[in-house]
């Protein structure tokens, strides 16, 4: 066995628990995950059946959790995990899995498919398998604090010119405050207009809030890589300054991948509870809201849909939030046919979307989404999730279709209501 | 002829069933402790207050398919539900399954009327045949199947086509093939823990286990 192997196995080996063996104990072969799979719906192929995908795990739980494979593996009868197996797993464990878990929901027998995608990504990692691109974006989250090698300086100049547009001050590195606002890179580089819309907000709710020089970043390709000791290091960051600065609270922003790093794998990587809490940008939007300290005027009359980022709806519990907001500002909103809890991904979370060998298969994946864009006859999509929208973005462009992607924290700063200041606040 | 396939018989009622009844709940134990063994580490994220969801929710939620779901794969779904429903019917409400299950256990309850159990029985045969079918014809589901889904079936559909030809006393002799059918429920019973067949039991784990991973999180799965 090559040192590389034997670390991925032993990754794999230390991964098992419960879940996953009831889960693998509990496979009847149906198929059924399939059919929620987009990577599989769209391309036809079935060696994207999301279950297949965890052959490689599978055969380490067989044989070192079962009686009958302990027996099997002692007389060589077992199927043996070798590097040729992970080498020719790889582009399925990462390309062909955006981890959304839609799986997850309609598997009869009740597995967690994409908990164990999750968990034997830490092998394929462990093993020399993950992608290039993930490995890069690893190595610049570690090196440099961000996955797209954005540095500090880099978001210095967007706070300036976010105070240039609007006026008001960027807190930096205040202590004591209500909320600890993190970006992800995707903001910091394409999407600034989210920095400005929060800074509105915070400023008209009248609540306190800060960056963090030293922990801005909110991603975690750790994560998706499934490299848990640097997953550690890039949550440790934040905890590091949340607690330094002894916040309230915490704030994901719009991105799912970087809700669930903190909010659900955050404490388990750190091997405690925070002594802060964590929320997502769109619950504490939702919050003011209904505390009455975030108001909106007038009601845009075009007709919008919203597309549900996985792991802030099906993977993270936010459904209701968005949808309240959107109603807020947005008089005509269209449901896609299968969304919330059971949306259909965007095809590029999970890590797809920062590793190049997965674009086409992405593109061709994407077109579940278009179809159900398509079936709303909407032109305006609002989603709450950078990765999410780049991807929307890149798709959509593919496709050559005339569609207008929009942020909702943006679109609920738009349309604030400006005659109402953080003074009166409270009443709703 | 009659004299052996009845000494067959009274091993298969006797002996023969004890000892597979023996193998199946040590085995089945056997699978539910390695499975708990393994333990689940703690979840230091603070689960939500207000979750709709839980274990215990999707250990029954998960017998319903989602909307738009039992389109996509009509005889997955149906074939299903019909042979998994007729085989809890046949073994659970059939008289004679009745007196033998009063005989170990010491209970009883009415039993469904013959000419029910002998529709049921159809039913459930022509299900098994249609998944089968659809086990080769689905690309996804050839593709994952191996010797054991196969082998899992066939010992699904034995005890079954065996006990309706012994009801009608069909092609072979009553008492042999009443001999024939207990025997291939011993079979069912001692590959129950070895096979993908152990889901009749683990799926109650792999349930709870999702549900309650998703009710942590707020939904309900």
């Amino acid at each position: 066995m090559s040192a590389n192997l034997q670390r991925g196995y032993n990754a794999l080996k230390e991964v098992l628990d419960a879940p996953i063996a009831s889960y693998f104990s509990s496979c009847v072969h149906c198929g059924l995950c399939a059919e929620a799979c987009m990577f599989y719906t769209e391309s036809g192929n079935p060696k994207y059946t999301p279950i297949h995908k965890l052959e490689p795990l599978r055969r380490v739980w067989f044989q070192e959790a079962t009686l009958a494979g302990k027996l099997m593996r002692l007389v060589g009868l077992a199927k043996p995990v070798t590097d040729e197996l992970l080498a020719e797993w790889s582009p399925l464990v990462y390309d062909s899995c955006s981890l959304c878990g839609r799986c997850s929901m309609v598997c009869p027998v009740g597995n967690d498919i994409a908990y164990m995608v999750r968990k034997l990504r830490e092998g394929m990692a462990a093993s020399g398998n993950a992608p290039e691109g993930l490995v890069g974006a690893s190595k610049r989250t570690v090196a440099i604090g961000s996955p797209m090698g954005v540095k500090w300086p880099a978001v210095q100049a967007q706070i300036r010119h976010v105070q240039k547009d609007t006026g008001l001050t960027v807190p930096v590195d205040q202590a004591g405050v209500e909320y600890l606002v993190l970006m992800s890179s995707m903001e910091i580089m394409n999407y600034p207009e989210y920095l400005a819309a929060l800074t509105r907000i915070f400023h008209k709710a009248g609540a306190s809030w800060t960056l963090a020089s030293d922990a801005f970043e909110a991603t975690n390709s750790g994560i998706q890589i499934g490299a848990s000791d640097i997953a550690r290091e890039i949550v440790m960051r934040i905890v590091n300054a949340a607690e330094r600065l002894q916040v309230g609270t915490v704030v994901s922003p719009e991105c799912g991948h970087a809700f669930t790093a903190i909010r659900w794998e955050g404490p388990n990587l750190a091997g405690r509870t925070f002594g802060f809490k964590v929320k997502h940008i769109l619950e504490v939007l939702d919050e003011l809201r209904r505390s009455g300290r975030l108001r909106t005027k007038g009601n845009k009359s075009i007709p919008m849909t919203y597309h549900d980022p996985c792991q802030i709806a099906r993977r993270g519990g936010v459904v209701d939030q968005p949808r309240t907001l959107l109603q807020m500002v947005a008089s005509d909103v269209k449901e896609m046919d299968e969304h919330g809890a059971m949306n259909w991904c965007c095809g590029g979370g999970g890590g797809v979307s920062a590793n190049e060998r997965a674009e086409p298969l992405k593109l061709k994946a994407f077109a579940r989404k278009k179809a159900q864009i398509e079936q709303t006859g909407v032109k305006t999509l609002v989603t709450a999730c950078a990765n999410c929208r780049i991807t929307l973005e890149e798709g959509l462009e593919h496709y050559g279709m005339n569609i207008t992607v929009l942020g909702l924290t943006e679109l609920i700063a738009e349309s604030l209501d400006d005659e109402t200041t953080s003074a009166d606040g409270g009443a709703a | 002829m009659n004299a052996t396939a009845m000494d067959l018989l009274i091993w298969a009622r006797g002996t023969g069933f004890s000892l597979a009844l023996a193998i199946a709940l040590f085995g089945l134990t056997l699978r539910v402790f390695e499975i708990l063994s393994l333990g689940r580490k703690h979840d230091f994220a603070p689960a939500r207050e207000d979750s709709p969801g839980s274990g215990l929710r999707t250990v029954f939620s998960r017998s319903l398919p989602l909307p738009g779901m039992a389109q996509k794969s009509p005889i997955t779904y149906f074939g299903g539900y019909v042979f998994h429903v007729g085989l809890l019917l046949v073994i659970v409400f059939f008289v004679p399954h009745i007196e033998a299950i009063r005989a170990v256990i010491g209970l009883s309850w009415p039993g469904l009327p013959t000419a029910v159990i002998d529709m049921v029985s159809v039913a459930t045969l022509l299900a098994l045949v249609a998944v089968l079918f659809d086990r080769r014809r689905n690309k996804v589901k050839r593709m994952l199947s191996g010797f054991g889904d196969y082998f899992a079936w066939g010992i699904t559909f034995l005890p079954m086509v065996t006990g309706y030809l012994a009801f009608h006393h069909l092609v072979l002799d009553y008492t042999l093939m009443l001999a024939i059918h207990i025997l291939s429920v011993e079979l069912l019973l001692i590959a129950l823990p070895f096979t993908k067949l152990t889901h009749v039991v683990t799926l109650f784990l792999a349930r709870w286990y999702n549900g309650d991973w998703f009710g942590r999180r707020g939904i309900a799965s």
